[in-house]
């Protein structure tokens, strides 16, 4: 179909995010080739450790992509509300799921004063999307910003971020897992061990142990790191869908600031969700003081900087302004 | 969404189908016989008016082109345009209660303008708005990226009339593609030409 259309696809974020994915497969290929060495290698007490492992972080990734709608509303306390209890929010959601084309997510309120939103489910036809009350105080945010706010989380919806994150997370789930069975296995399992072995295997555990922690490092950063470049997708086709950038940067700016103003208490429930929310609800606070603090902290959170997030949305407000469709953007 | 989409975080606009509202007028007459509902004449185009000036530009012309038949015969009123409180812009065109098929093509040269501009992505949905003697309110609402119609008959207050929203389903089911997935038929509250 050869329709006309106005949008340029982001060649850059895709070069990026396609680099992301092929290092953490990178990582993954490698890590799989060193535990069948190890395992080849040696005994049944090393195979059996990293069988469990990948067992144990295998179902627990799964049951958290299968009951995460669940188990974010229940973190965060929300509800499910219907149409006639919340008829402005739906009003937008429908309308918004109209212009996408896609399913309507549930839609759920959190009781909580700190301004944020979250969309959560592995699939369209199982996700909820929750907003805080702070989110829906009328003298917070603006019907546009709002709108805006629920696009980027419709977004992530669309773009089956649950899924993709579980899947890039489960091989750093494994690892963790692992550097814990192999530590646990070097303190209680050491006098079990029948003699002819004994030496090898004191020498393998320990290898599997650091080469998990290695591996669990560096899948740590990638992870982080394609979970920002996931928001700056969302941010973009939230925006490309309601066509008004200018509210979703305001409502980023405002939800930013209003997060400052909170006290940290409120904060710190907040944290297991942090990876779903719109806007991060934790700040690290241990790299705040040094000169490289700011960059070691962009390195580790789950939320590109509100500059970086305003600059790719000023772009795309450019493109809007263009007069006539964008030549490039043909297909 | 393609797999690539998906692993990218990309969205493809969605572009809209607008053969099927051409099947508005015969529904209307089947619509008649079997319910008596008639349309009122009215009907309308809702869509998302993204900021920037060229937007602005086609949307002017449209109306110019709407307006300029105005007076002859089957050109009907002026057109009115409204914003409505979600900032979803409808533009109305009113005619005579027998004029459908001037009124869809009416309809049809907002959508393609649209369309023509680039902004295809942009529409929402449209209605044609219809009453029965007892001055019962239905309305016929058609989903621009599924290419589907559905019934929306509202009562007072915030309540439909779910019983004569699925009578019209199961009448018009032969004449318009009608919209299965009943979470999709989303109220249009106090929308402009109801």
């Amino acid at each position: 179909m050869a329709a006309r259309t106005r949008y340029a696809p982001d060649r850059g974020l895709t070069v990026r995010m396609t680099a992301t994915m092929f290092l953490l497969g990178l990582v993954f290929v490698v890590f799989v080739g060193l535990v069948i060495g190890i395992m080849t290698a040696a005994h049944a007490s090393a195979a059996s450790i990293i069988l469990v492992a990948v067992i144990f972080g295998g179902g627990s990734a799964f049951i958290s992509l299968f009951y995460s709608d669940k188990i974010a509303l229940a973190a965060a306390g929300a509800r499910i509300v219907s149409p006639q209890e919340a008829p402005s929010l739906h009003g937008i959601v429908d309308r918004l799921c109209a212009l996408a084309d896609m399913d309507k997510p549930r839609v759920a309120i959190a009781p909580t004063q700190m301004p944020n939103a979250f969309a959560t489910g592995r699939n369209s036809k199982n996700s909820v999307l929750c907003v805080t009350q702070g989110m829906l105080q009328r003298e917070f945010l603006t019907q546009e910003e709002l709108e805006g706010v629920l696009a980027h989380e419709l977004s992530h919806v669309a773009h089956k971020d649950v899924q993709v994150m579980t899947y890039a997370s489960l091989l750093a789930i494994v690892a963790g897992l692992l550097v814990r069975f192999a530590f646990y296995s070097e303190i209680f399992g050491g006098g079990r061990r029948g003699g002819g072995n004994n030496g090898q295997a004191a020498l393998l555990i320990p290898l599997i142990m650091l080469a998990s922690a290695v591996v669990y490092a560096i899948s740590f950063l990638l992870i982080r790191l394609l979970s920002r470049y996931r928001e700056l997708a969302a941010d973009r086709s939230g925006a490309l869908l309601t066509q008004n950038p200018s509210a979703l940067m305001s409502a980023l700016t405002k939800v930013s600031q209003g997060m400052n103003r909170i006290p940290t208490q409120d904060l710190r429930s907040a944290e297991t969700l942090n990876a779903f929310y719109f806007a991060p609800a934790m700040k690290l606070t241990r790299g705040g003081g040094g000169g490289g603090g700011t960059s070691l902290s962009a390195l580790f959170s789950t939320h590109p900087s509100l500059d970086k997030r305003i600059e790719q949305l000023t772009k795309i407000q450019r493109e809007l302004g263009q007069v006539g469709p964008d030549p490039r953007g043909l297909r | 969404m393609g797999f690539l989409d998906t692993l990218f975080g990309r969205t493809k606009p969605v572009q809209p189908k607008l053969d099927d509202l051409f099947g508005l007028p015969s529904a209307a007459v089947q619509l008649e016989a079997a319910t008596g509902f008639k349309p009122t004449g009215s009907g309308s185009v809702s869509f998302r008016a993204p900021e920037g000036k060229p937007f602005a530009d086609i949307q002017k012309e449209v109306l110019e082109l709407l307006d300029m038949d105005n007076g002859k015969p089957g050109g009907g009123l002026p057109v009115e345009v409204t914003k409505d409180t979600y900032g979803y812009t409808w533009l109305v065109s009113n005619h005579m209660s027998d004029e459908m098929d001037a009124l869809v093509t009416d309809l049809h040269a907002v959508n393609s303008a649209l369309v023509d501009g680039g902004f295809g992505p942009q529409l929402l949905c449209t209605l044609v708005a219809f009453r029965d003697d007892s001055q019962r309110r239905l309305s016929l609402v058609y989903l621009y990226k599924r290419g589907t119609f559905y019934p929306f008959a509202p009562l007072g207050g915030n309540n439909r009339d779910n019983t004569l929203e699925l009578q019209v389903k199961g009448v018009l089911g032969d004449d318009l593609r009608m919209e299965q997935d009943l979470t999709r038929w989303f109220p249009v509250w106090g929308a402009p030409g109801l």
